[in-house]
Formats: structure tokens, C-alpha cells, sequence
């Protein structure tokens, strides 16, 4: 029998290996798939209490304004990485220093 | 062991190995092919939790707008002849310490829990009631997310426009 706590389960792993990602790459790109990994497990995690929890449809719906926002955080971000390689020549996080005094 | 948790298992393998690929490949196309996989499992673990309208949403924009816009950022920010597109890797083995830490964490909480269990959603239909509470009783959230959609990708559009430099 399948659980909510094997879905928590998967969701805690797929958080850390995006957790991973995000502390470990230096390419900006690579960290924003960090971060979608991130995102990936909290919707995992909403929908999961949603089958199994209070059998309402609010934790699909949030995960719905998650996936919107995810959206709107690439859009921008990529602006950014592309801004940042077109003044600097790098999409490396430690070269972009530029706003520090 | 019954359909479902073979179903769970086979999708629960293909998120986790692949998501583990995303972050340890060398090359960022590697990575952003892993991703996919990874959009895909999740999709089809939204599936089994009874998730139809979430889990073609997923597929429609993460597969179809997220992972392009990923794979524009990987090819428009290195040089064409440049093949092989390293990414560097720096404190790995602290980095490997948080995240092991945080995971046992997440494990401990999740499985020691005592969740109260409700009466649960047996999978069933969700397109329909999704948009009558999006129509309804979430509509100003609804619009909200909607103006914070475009407003952002005004934004990105602005951001990246070449304008002559004073």
C-alpha cells in the first residue's frame, strides 16, 4: 500500500539533490535547475497531502500557482544570466561581483 | 505487490536517478536532458495521487516552456564552437554534508510524524472542479497570478533589450 509517506519520501530526496545542485554548481543556469528540482518537491509534497490528507483540491491548486511562478522565476532569471554574460562573457555565479564595493 | 506501488516505484526511480543526474553530469546539456526525465516522473507520480489536470499542466509547462527556456539559457550563454559546456563544481563535499544532513532530516520528520490521516481523494476527475474553484473561490489569487505573469515577462523582456549605453 502506497502512502503518504512514500511520496514525502521521494519528495525529501528530490529536495536535497536540488538543494545539492544549488550549493554545489558555479554555472547559473545549472543552479536554476537546481531550483526547479526544489520547486518540483514542494508540489510533490502539496498534491501528496492533497490525495491523502483533509480530500480537498487546495493543495492542487497552490501547486498550480507554484508552477506559474516557477515560470515568471525562469523568464526573469534567464534575463538576468543573459544580461550578465553579455557584460561579462561568463555565466559563472563567482564572476558575477559586479555590485560588490 | 500491487499495480499501483509498482507503478510508484518505477516513477519514483526515474524522478530520483534522474534529478540525481541533474546535479551531478558534467555537461550542462546532460543536465538539462535529466531534467526532463525528472519532469516526467514527477508528472506521472501526479498522475497516480489523482492529479490529471496538474499532471498535463506539468508536462505543458515545465516540459514545454521551462526546460526550452533552460536549454535557450545553456546554448545563448557559451560560444557555439565551445561543445563541451563544463559547469564547475566547487565545495562539493560540504555541499554533499548539508544536503545528506537536510535529506536525513526530512526523512526523520516525514516517517515519525503521526499524520492525521483525513478521509483522503480517491483519484478521479479534476479538470472540471480545478476550474470552477479557479472561477470562483480563487479568483483573486487567480488574477494575481496572472498579472504577476506578465508583469514579469514584461520585465525579462525589458531586462534583456540591447539599449544604447549612455
Amino acid at each position: 500500500m502506497i502512502g503518504l509517506q512514500h511520496y514525502l519520501i521521494v519528495s525529501a530526496a528530490l529536495f536535497s539533490l536540488g538543494m545539492l545542485g544549488i550549493l554545489t554548481r558555479r554555472n547559473a543556469v545549472n543552479v536554476l535547475m537546481g531550483v526547479e528540482l526544489v520547486l518540483n518537491s514542494a508540489n510533490l509534497n502539496l498534491v501528496a497531502f492533497s490525495r491523502f490528507g483533509s480530500g480537498n483540491l487546495q493543495g492542487q491548486l497552490f501547486a498550480v500557482f507554484v508552477i506559474v511562478i516557477a515560470a515568471a522565476e525562469v523568464a526573469v532569471a534567464l534575463a538576468i544570466v543573459l544580461t550578465l554574460y553579455r557584460l561579462r562573457r561568463t555565466s559563472n555565479l563567482d564572476e558575477a561581483d559586479i555590485l560588490r564595493g | 505487490m500491487s499495480a499501483e506501488a509498482v507503478v510508484f516505484y518505477v516513477f519514483g526511480a526515474i524522478t530520483v536517478l534522474s534529478g540525481a543526474v541533474v546535479v551531478l553530469a558534467r555537461s550542462l546539456i546532460y543536465s538539462a536532458f535529466a531534467l526532463l526525465f525528472t519532469f516526467f516522473g514527477v508528472a506521472g507520480l501526479y498522475v497516480l495521487l489523482g492529479a490529471d489536470f496538474l499532471a498535463a499542466t506539468q508536462l505543458l509547462i515545465y516540459v514545454g516552456g521551462i526546460l526550452v527556456l533552460l536549454l535557450f539559457g545553456v546554448m545563448l550563454t557559451h560560444k557555439l564552437y565551445d561543445l563541451d559546456l563544463r559547469s564547475e563544481v566547487t565545495q562539493f563535499a560540504p555541499g554533499i554534508i548539508v544536503a545528506s544532513g537536510l535529506f536525513v532530516i526530512l526523512i526523520a520528520v516525514a516517517v515519525r510524524t503521526q499524520w492525521t490521516a483525513g478521509p483522503g481523494r480517491p483519484p478521479s476527475v479534476t479538470t472540471a472542479e480545478v476550474g470552477r474553484l479557479f472561477m470562483g473561490q480563487y479568483l483573486l489569487p487567480f488574477e494575481a497570478a496572472s498579472i504577476l505573469l506578465l508583469v514579469a515577462l514584461m520585465g525579462a523582456a525589458m531586462i534583456v533589450r540591447r539599449r544604447k549605453l549612455a
